[in-house]
């Protein structure tokens, strides 16, 4: 292992490698043994509701957590033995801010640059070229703090780039920004991807926002239900998405249950479920409609998209099970009062 | 997509590699290698963190006059107030000139404090994290953090140090640069203590509380506001107890040195500090500051460094 890797070339082929990881909080098994290797120069997403162990995972491999179990190295370093190693290789992009707000985006980055030891005569040029790409360039002697949401995010993810990391990490990059940021900072991790020889690990809970990925893992539970590319995972569905809108859901899948066999689920205040070739199933459904099952309002069907993807590994959309983590973590919280987040 | 994927194959290309990503695009990139951790990196780390307390306190100038108003206060409000009660028994020394030494460590106090409150700032509002993923040590970003605040604190220091003339105490070259050192060892001390304090508590409001505790006692005990000798028993072992005492007794001492004033009223305002009938030296003193200081430093580094 040691030695398989130069210092300032010969990247290795494997960016993350993980086996067996795992992280207790207390009885909390938060990540429970995930494995996965991730190729340099590959955008790999992590998807899953909150509360899924994202964060944790994600915690584990920037060395801030230590892991209950298993091993992880990330640009050929181990993230236990070799702590700092990692973090020189490493750029981080919190999902909470970790700017200085009294100070300006210039002062933010060089002093960024300052802890990472950025030699002294390449602090300018790389910060005017990070700061250009997310385009806050021009507005580098204003002070953080008048920042908006977005443009902190950006600056956050220029900072994160200063010292030419060979992983980068983005933890939720695109939460809570309107459409528009959220596509401009999708732009800038496809110019990332062209430009520079970087590895790219995000979490999202975005599922539109994972087709971009090369590659994204499933995340629900503590654990990895499904690693492939978007595409893979979506053909793998083989079949499209109906949803029907009636009023009574329960005899709506009583009926399909009765009719066609079909084990249909109630999701997002309507019922749905995957069939193939869906839009001839429509005309069927009607025909085979008794005038007694409640009334139809509406027929949507869909090609399957991660959600469906998503939904057939776990058994709920990822909102659905937001919904139930949410519940469940509040009742966690009350009883901790504070202690390990997620 | 495909340039990217690419360095899979030719892994073997090593430093070809890096260099035909380069030239494909058609800006260059600005490459930059992280290097290893060393002392000269630690260094760099160390300054920048004690820049940024620099940075933050020139840019925030209403901290510099609040962080006056209360020794100011006490200074010219409470000094000439009670003076009138005071009058027969300072030998007919100014009472502001006598608790003026009190007033200006005070006033290092407060400002090393709040400096130390950065830290459960920085813990709150996510900073202090960027911070400790860097690839440094967690000593540096505490001792950054103590010097930075003991710039700050010493640089208030400096301030009233410049109001002396006001209160009847004369500008002496000598005399004022050993004030100035003895309010920098000060400042480093106290930092040292708020930052200690800092590293456990994660809300500013607990924070802001347990220095009220602590700060105020401090300060009264010390014997800013009164001479030391002749106290109650009680108040005396507290007195001795006080780090703050043993910073205002050698500063009280060098002021006194530079007045004129009659040998009554230096025994009766300027005692000295005495441990069982023993005069402590104000070498010691200033010794006893920098030890302590150096003491709360270690631990304020050990705590930090065993936090998650």
């Amino acid at each position: 292992m040691t030695g398989s890797h130069g210092d300032t070339n010969g990247t290795p082929p494997v960016a993350i490698e993980v086996r067996g990881l795992k992280k207790n909080y207390d009885e909390v098994e938060a990540v429970r043994g995930v494995e996965f290797a991730v190729a340099t120069g590959e955008v790999f997403g992590f998807l899953g509701p909150n509360g899924a162990g994202k964060t944790t995972t994600i915690n584990m491999l920037c060395t801030l957590v230590r892991p209950t179990a298993g091993s992880a190295s990330v640009a050929g370093y181990d993230v236990v033995r070799q702590r700092d190693e990692v973090r020189r290789n490493i750029g981080l992009v919190f999902q909470d801010p970790t700017l200085d707000g009294y100070l300006t985006a210039e002062q933010n980055l060089r002093l960024h640059a300052e802890l990472y030891g950025v030699q002294s005569d390449l602090v300018k040029p790389r910060m005017q070229q990070v700061m250009t790409m997310v385009g806050l360039w021009d507005r580098k002697d204003s002070v953080v703090g008048t920042f908006s949401g977005g443009m902190r995010r950006r600056l956050e993810i220029a900072r994160g780039l200063m010292h030419s990391p060979r992983v980068l990490f983005l933890d939720e990059p695109t939460i809570g920004l309107d459409p528009q940021t959220r596509r401009s900072i999708w732009e800038y991790i496809g110019e990332l991807k062209e430009r520079e020889e970087i590895t790219i690990f995000m979490t999202t809970h975005y599922m539109d926002e994972a087709e971009w990925c090369d590659r994204i893992a499933i995340m629900d539970h503590g654990e990895i239900v499904a690693l492939d590319s978007p595409e893979t995972l979506k053909a793998g569905i083989g079949t499209d998405r109906v949803t029907i809108h009636t009023d009574d859901d329960d005899a709506t899948i009583a009926a399909l249950a009765d009719r066609f066999g079909i084990e249909a689920r109630k999701s997002e205040g309507a019922v749905s479920f995957g069939v193939p070739e869906g839009e001839q199933f429509v005309p069927r459904l009607f025909e085979n409609w008794d005038p007694a099952h409640p009334a139809i309002k509406a027929v949507n069907v869909s090609r399957p998209t991660l959600d469906d993807v998503f939904m057939s590994y776990t058994g709920s959309t990822i909102r659905d099970a937001e919904e139930d983590q949410g519940k469940d973590r509040n009742r966690r919280m009350m009883q901790m009062m504070h202690g390990a987040r997620r | 997509m495909s340039t990217t994927t690419e360095p899979r194959g030719p892994a073997g290309g090593g430093p070809g590699a890096g260099a035909a990503t380069v030239e494909a695009t058609p800006t260059p990139i600005v490459r930059v290698t992280v290097p290893k951790r060393s002392l000269a990196s630690e260094l760099r780390a160390i300054k920048i963190v004690w820049r940024r307390e620099i940075i933050r306190y020139r840019s925030d100038r209403l901290r510099m006059v609040t962080t006056l108003v209360q020794p100011l206060l006490f200074l010219f409000v409470l000094g000439s107030g009670l003076q009138q009660l005071s009058a027969a028994s300072t030998h007919g020394v100014n009472l502001k000139t006598f608790i003026y030494p009190g007033i200006l460590c005070i006033s290092v106090m407060f400002t090393g404090m709040f400096s130390a409150a950065s830290i459960v700032w920085d813990r709150e509002f996510g900073f202090l994290r960027e911070m400790m993923v860097a690839p440094i040590r967690r000593s540096s970003i505490v001792i950054g953090k103590v010097i930075g605040g003991a710039t700050v604190a010493s640089f208030q220091g400096v301030i009233v140090i410049a109001l002396a003339g006001f209160v009847g105490v004369p500008y002496a070259p000598l005399m004022i640069i050993g004030i100035f050192i003895l309010q920098l060892l000060l400042a480093f001390t106290i930092t040292a203590f708020g930052v200690m304090v800092a590293v456990r508590i994660k809300q500013m409001q607990s924070f802001m509380g347990v220095m009220q505790m602590i700060v105020m006692p401090m300060f009264f005990i010390s014997g800013a506001l009164f001479p030391v000798a002749n106290l109650p028993g009680w108040l005396a072992v507290l007195n001795r107890l006080d780090p703050l005492t043993y910073a205002v007794d050698p500063m009280r001492r060098l002021v006194f040195n530079n007045l004129s004033i009659s040998p009554q009223a230096r025994a009766a305002l300027d005692p000295g500090v005495t441990w069982f009938g023993w005069h402590v030296p104000a070498l010691l003193e200033a010794g006893m500051i920098v030890a302590l200081g150096l003491i709360m430093l270690g631990i304020a580094i050990w705590e930090f460094s065993s936090t998650e």
